[in-house]
């Protein structure tokens, strides 16, 4: 139902509004403005932490690859573009953007196809019985918190990949040089990009499955008629209708692998100032730097780590809604009233 | 021949997509249960952080949630309420944006913004108060979306029977509209409970931790949280922490699925209601 077919009452005029009515529409109105006044709070916020920082990096803060608060204690303060900051402080996140570029991007890749294949098996093979249940571990799986899946990662998974599972991956793909070990010990880059990998995959399959849904069904019997084998049906008819939708899906998958905190601040290795060497390595990624070194950037007392920690802040702020914005777009445009996934669990 | 071959790998490949979804799923769950269950105590429920327990914690993570009921309901419910009724479509879907801007920030960034504003510009501290309003902040557009939906599936013959009957629009959304969308109106409060019940990183720096229960008190004091005690307890170097983290995250798990469970079946009655209306 389109929603202006019930807005009927538009066209009465504002005067024969009963009092019930207007109060209604007023506090109501009142509540609907609220979501606006935090969106701005918090744009407004990061903005003004971060403008001192965003003033004495420049464009070091982006290209930069030393991250440091400098000596919090004594000796004269650096001057940059007119600002003070504590001696030697040099606030670059170049590394801390790769890592986070990267971590999510590897774990993008790795989540797409088997999202896609997990929807697919669901919607097109498996009997209708069985979706209750899968469909509710996908819930299970969307709603597991952040952190849980950090310590799954650091108690459970890193220490047996990186006895196992990395040792096999370097011997077969050690002709890659980044693939190369030695193998850590669990905590870095690919044990990051696995994880967020379990976490984003569940929103891109439900987005995915809703599409599927819509498939035209006489479109697919029809090229079974035709003899075409299921795959060829998946390809030839399935793909087509889907596929914008999936981009989308993805790019929405990527926002929430941008963001996340807490699994990543627990299985990354918290890297610093250094580019991971192979994709063993430790790795840095903006959001869960902003959550570890939070706490000791209160002890500068001319405030420039947390203003250095805001402007990072305000650069994840920037990629991850020009991807979230993105990915909503084209599932709008795709299936227009589909059932949007939740970005942040469920 | 080849085209059944690539057929059967395909679906074959399919199948192990599907293993690598619920394998995960079913061997964080078995294996948190597993560890913890043989240190399960009624200690646990008892006792403070600082005593080795989790009730703190747990009181802390149901007081916050509480807190995101009371602030997040009102609010959220009153947007969807204005953007499915009242709104024309320019507004309604400048609102929607709005929202879903909002749902798109990460927590971290929630959490950060909370800490400037509200702890130290406000002059709160590490407080109650401040943990409530960054999670409200992260979880106002479920509510909203949940119930801007759940009002437009009612039927617009039942808006139009209503008009008929001559009913002002607050009675009809009270007594026409509000029945049959309540479902859905509070499985999005059961998300924003979920939510607030599973994030840690707004917390970090706004309600910070305490291991022992705080005055009853809206500012000024930190507050525990079963969250916070997984992600820092499994860093401790000690057997004993890495239960407790353990069996922080079991709990957290066990109210998350209680959670899940009932927004099912909240998604189930929504969905008979709609189809008992549909006539």
């Amino acid at each position: 139902m389109p929603p202006s077919l019930h807005k009927v009452r538009t066209t009465r005029r504002r005067t024969d509004e009963a009092t019930g009515d207007r109060v209604l529409r007023l506090t109501s109105l009142v509540t609907a403005t609220l979501p606006f006044a935090i969106l701005a709070a918090i744009v407004l916020v990061m903005i003004v932490s971060g403008s001192r920082a965003l003033i004495y990096s420049g464009t070091n803060l982006l290209t930069g690859r030393i991250f440091t608060f400098g000596h919090l204690y004594g000796g004269s303060p650096t001057v940059h573009n007119g600002i003070a900051a504590p001696r030697d402080a040099s606030y670059g996140g170049a590394t801390l953007i790769v890592g986070t570029l990267l971590t999510s991007a590897i774990a993008l890749a790795l989540a797409i196809p088997v999202a896609l294949g997990a929807a697919l098996l669901v919607t097109e093979r498996l009997p209708h019985r069985l979706e209750g249940p899968v469909s509710l571990i996908g819930d299970l799986l969307a709603g597991i918190p952040s952190v849980v899946y950090g310590l799954w990662g650091v108690t459970i998974l890193g220490p047996l990949a990186s006895r196992s599972f990395y040792p096999w991956l370097a011997h077969w793909l050690g002709f890659i040089p980044f693939f190369r070990g030695p193998v850590g010990a669990g905590q870095g880059l690919l044990t990051a990009s696995l994880v967020l990998a379990v976490m984003v995959v569940p929103i891109i399959a439900s987005t995915t499955r809703e599409l599927l849904r819509r498939v035209p069904i006489l479109h697919k019997e029809g090229g079974l008629a035709l003899g075409m084998t299921r795959l060829e049906v998946v390809r030839a008819i399935i793909w087509p209708f889907v596929r914008n939708g999936v981009l989308g899906a993805s790019l929405l998958g990527w926002a929430r692998a941008l963001g996340e905190t807490m699994a990543v601040l627990l299985i990354s290795g918290n890297a610093l100032n250094v580019f991971p060497g192979n994709i063993y390595d430790p790795v840095g990624t903006i959001a869960a730097t902003i959550a570890a070194l939070l706490d000791g950037a209160l002890t500068d007392g001319t405030g420039m780590a947390v203003s250095a920690l805001g402007a990072l802040g305000l650069v994840l702020l920037l990629i991850t809604l020009a991807t979230n914005l993105g990915g909503r777009l084209i599932v709008r445009r795709v299936a227009a009233g589909a059932a949007l996934p939740v970005g942040r669990g469920f | 021949m080849r085209r059944t071959a690539a057929d059967l790998g395909f679906w074959a490949a399919c199948w192990l997509a599907l293993a690598l979804v619920v394998g995960p799923a079913a061997w964080i769950v078995i294996g948190l249960v597993r560890k913890t269950w043989p240190v399960l105590s009624v200690d646990l429920l008892l006792k403070t952080t600082a005593q080795g327990g989790l009730q703190n914690a747990l009181f802390g993570t149901l007081v916050l949630a509480a807190g995101v009921l009371i602030l997040a309901a009102p609010i959220g419910i009153g947007a969807g309420v204005y953007m499915a009724e009242f709104a024309s479509q320019r507004q309604a879907s400048l609102f929607r944006f709005v929202s879903e801007v909002l749902a798109g920030i990460p927590s971290i960034v929630v959490g950060y913004a909370g800490y400037e504003l509200l702890a130290i510009a406000l002059g709160w501290g590490y407080s109650l108060l401040g943990g409530i309003l960054a999670l409200t902040a992260l979880v106002v557009p479920y509510v909203v979306k949940s119930t801007e939906a759940a009002l437009q599936q009612v039927p617009t013959s039942l808006r139009e029977g209503a008009a008929a009957l001559g009913l002002p629009r607050w009675l009809m959304l009270w007594k026409v509209l509000l029945p049959p969308a309540l479902p859905g109106v509070l499985t999005g409060l059961v998300v924003a409970l979920a939510i607030s019940t599973g994030e840690t990183a707004p917390l970090l720096y706004t309600a910070n931790f305490s291991d022992a229960n705080p005055p009853v008190q809206l500012l000024h004091h930190p507050v525990g949280y079963l969250t916070y005690v997984v992600y820092d307890y499994v860093q401790l170097p000690s057997a004993r922490a890495h239960q407790l983290a353990n069996a922080a995250a079991t709990f957290t798990l066990f109210l998350l699925l209680l959670l899940i469970v009932l927004s099912r079946l909240l998604a189930a009655r929504a969905r008979r209601r709609t189809e008992q209306m549909g006539l």
